[in-house]
Formats: C-alpha cells, sequence, structure tokens
C-alpha cells in the first residue's frame, strides 16, 4: 500500500472503491440518505431542517477519516499539486462548487449512486464531467504542468 | 444516535476508501483525466469497484418499502436531462480536471493537511454559498430535492 501514488494501482483503486461501495450502501439502506458530498455541502452552507444533522455528521466523519490517513498513510493525502498555479485552484474550486450544485451532485452522487441506480440522468452527467475534465485536465496540464 | 453516529463512522469509512483508491492525490486524478499525457487509467477502478458494491443495495432500496431506520427514501426524483444538469456538470468538469480535486476528496485531503486542498475546500464551499444563497432562485434547492419517495 506504501507504494508511489504515481504506478498503476488496480487493487488499491478497487479496494478503495468498494469501501466507498459500502458506505454508499450503508447509509442508504440505514438512513434512507444518497451518499452525495457535493448535496450534503451544498445542505450545510444553506440549512435545511432535519437535514442537517446527519450532513454534518457524515462529513465529520469525512474530517476525521482525512486526518486518520495523514497519520497512519501521509503519502494518500499529499500537500501537492501538479503545476497548478494557486490562483488557478481557487478559480477551480469555485467552478467545482458551484457546478455541483447546478447539477446537483458530483463524482459520488452522480457517479457511483446515480448510475447504481441506473438513473440515465446521473449516466450523462458523468459523461459530461468526465468530458469536460478531461479537456481541462490536458489544457492545464499543456498550460502549466510539470512533466510532460 | 443512529441517525448521527452510523453517518460519521460511514464517513470515515468514505475517506479511507476515498485514500486507498487514490482519490485525494490530486495527481493521480489529473493522471487520469489528461489521457493525452502519462495515462493512468487505475480511477476507472474506483468507480468499477463502487458501483460494482453499491448496485445490488441501490435495486434493493428501489424495492424495499422504507430503510431500516429512516421513515422513507430520501432519493432524487428528477429524470430530466435538461440544461441545468449538462451546463453544471460541465462547469464541475473543468474544475475537477484543473485542480484535481472533487468535492470529497477535498474535504478528506484538507483535513489531512493538504495545503492545495484547502484552498480548494475554501474557494469550493464559496462557489457552493454563491448558488444556494444568490444564484438562481428558481433552483435553489439544489440536490435537496431529493424527496421521500415511497
Amino acid at each position: 500500500m506504501g507504494r508511489v501514488p504515481m504506478a498503476f494501482t488496480v487493487v488499491a483503486s478497487l479496494v478503495g472503491g468498494a469501501l466507498i461501495g459500502a458506505s454508499a450502501s450503508a447509509l442508504l439502506v440505514l438512513n434512507g440518505r444518497v451518499a452525495g458530498i457535493s448535496g450534503m455541502l451544498g445542505g450545510l452552507v444553506r440549512p435545511e431542517r432535519g437535514e442537517w444533522s446527519w450532513r454534518l455528521a457524515f462529513v465529520g466523519g469525512l474530517a476525521v477519516g482525512g486526518a486518520l490517513l495523514a497519520w497512519l498513510r501521509p503519502e494518500l493525502v499529499p500537500s501537492v499539486s501538479p503545476g497548478v498555479p494557486w490562483p488557478l485552484i481557487v478559480v477551480a474550486g469555485l467552478l467545482v462548487g458551484f457546478g455541483t450544485q447546478l447539477g446537483n451532485g458530483c463524482t459520488s452522487g452522480h457517479g457511483v449512486c446515480g448510475i447504481s441506480r441506473l438513473s440515465v440522468r446521473s449516466l450523462a452527467a458523468t459523461l459530461i464531467f468526465m468530458l469536460t475534465g478531461a479537456l481541462s485536465a490536458y489544457a492545464v496540464q499543456r498550460l502549466f504542468g510539470a512533466s510532460t | 444516535m443512529k441517525g448521527r453516529f452510523v453517518p460519521f463512522l460511514l464517513g470515515v469509512v468514505f475517506a479511507l476508501g476515498l485514500g486507498i483508491s487514490g482519490m485525494t492525490d490530486p495527481r493521480k486524478i489529473i493522471a487520469f483525466l489528461n489521457v493525452a499525457g502519462a495515462w493512468d487509467p487505475s480511477l476507472a477502478f474506483v468507480m468499477i469497484g463502487a458501483v460494482a458494491v453499491h448496485f445490488g443495495f441501490a435495486q434493493w432500496a428501489l424495492r424495499a418499502k422504507k430503510p431500516a431506520w429512516a421513515p422513507a427514501f430520501f432519493l432524487a426524483t428528477k429524470t430530466t436531462i435538461g440544461a441545468p444538469l449538462v451546463t453544471g456538470a460541465a462547469i464541475f468538469g473543468l474544475g475537477w480536471g484543473a485542480a484535481g480535486y472533487c468535492p470529497g476528496p477535498a474535504v478528506v485531503a484538507a483535513s489531512g493537511g493538504s495545503v492545495p486542498a484547502l484552498l480548494f475546500l475554501g474557494s469550493m464551499l464559496a462557489g457552493i454559498a454563491v448558488f444556494r444563497w444568490i444564484g438562481v432562485p428558481s433552483r435553489r434547492p439544489g440536490s435537496s430535492r431529493l424527496v421521500r419517495s415511497s
């Protein structure tokens, strides 16, 4: 597990993905909620009655998980950005924040939960953000990337 | 208790899954999305692993009367692929590919002490706030359009 993160990590990615799927499954089966992170954050930024505490708890769990990773496997949460200048990181954050709210979901809500429910809407969203993500990654790395 | 402690634990598991799978390393995200570079297809397997586990439970949930500890399922009811979905997903992708963070990994990596992730998280929350508090009032409910099904 402590390998250089740039390597092709099929097993680790499958195992990590399975953990994500298990978490989303338990949240749905037990609490009846969809594990969409952008939706949770949206519901924390503008709270809704009765839907605040579970969202805060889950996002709090994400934060504690992040701290655990930093303690046990710091190489998994590296403080790096591949050549991306900080003003662009700020712009990217604004785009991700606004875009996920307008599009009602992100990689978790559409990409994992929606696709698992066979939602055509979520499949469409996933294909679109993968496509624009590929274009954006290419352009930004072409302009600023440290490596080829 | 069940309504808070369990989601908290599931958040921890979700974060560990993101970390182990490589989603919290923006270099891996960018190496996956930038197919023209030194392409790393690993992250496709994250989605395969997650959907493989979640698919059966999600199908079950669609048929079950109610979840174990809640009066009803809270599922998205919209099915239209309209301009908000297409535009929103496109804008999200542009930011994701540029910085290499999507919302979950941004929270996890920032909590793990990554400085770029902290910067990203701050502006992402600002972007969310702009939409939720200022932007497009008719669409403001956003993902909380998760309505009780059944």
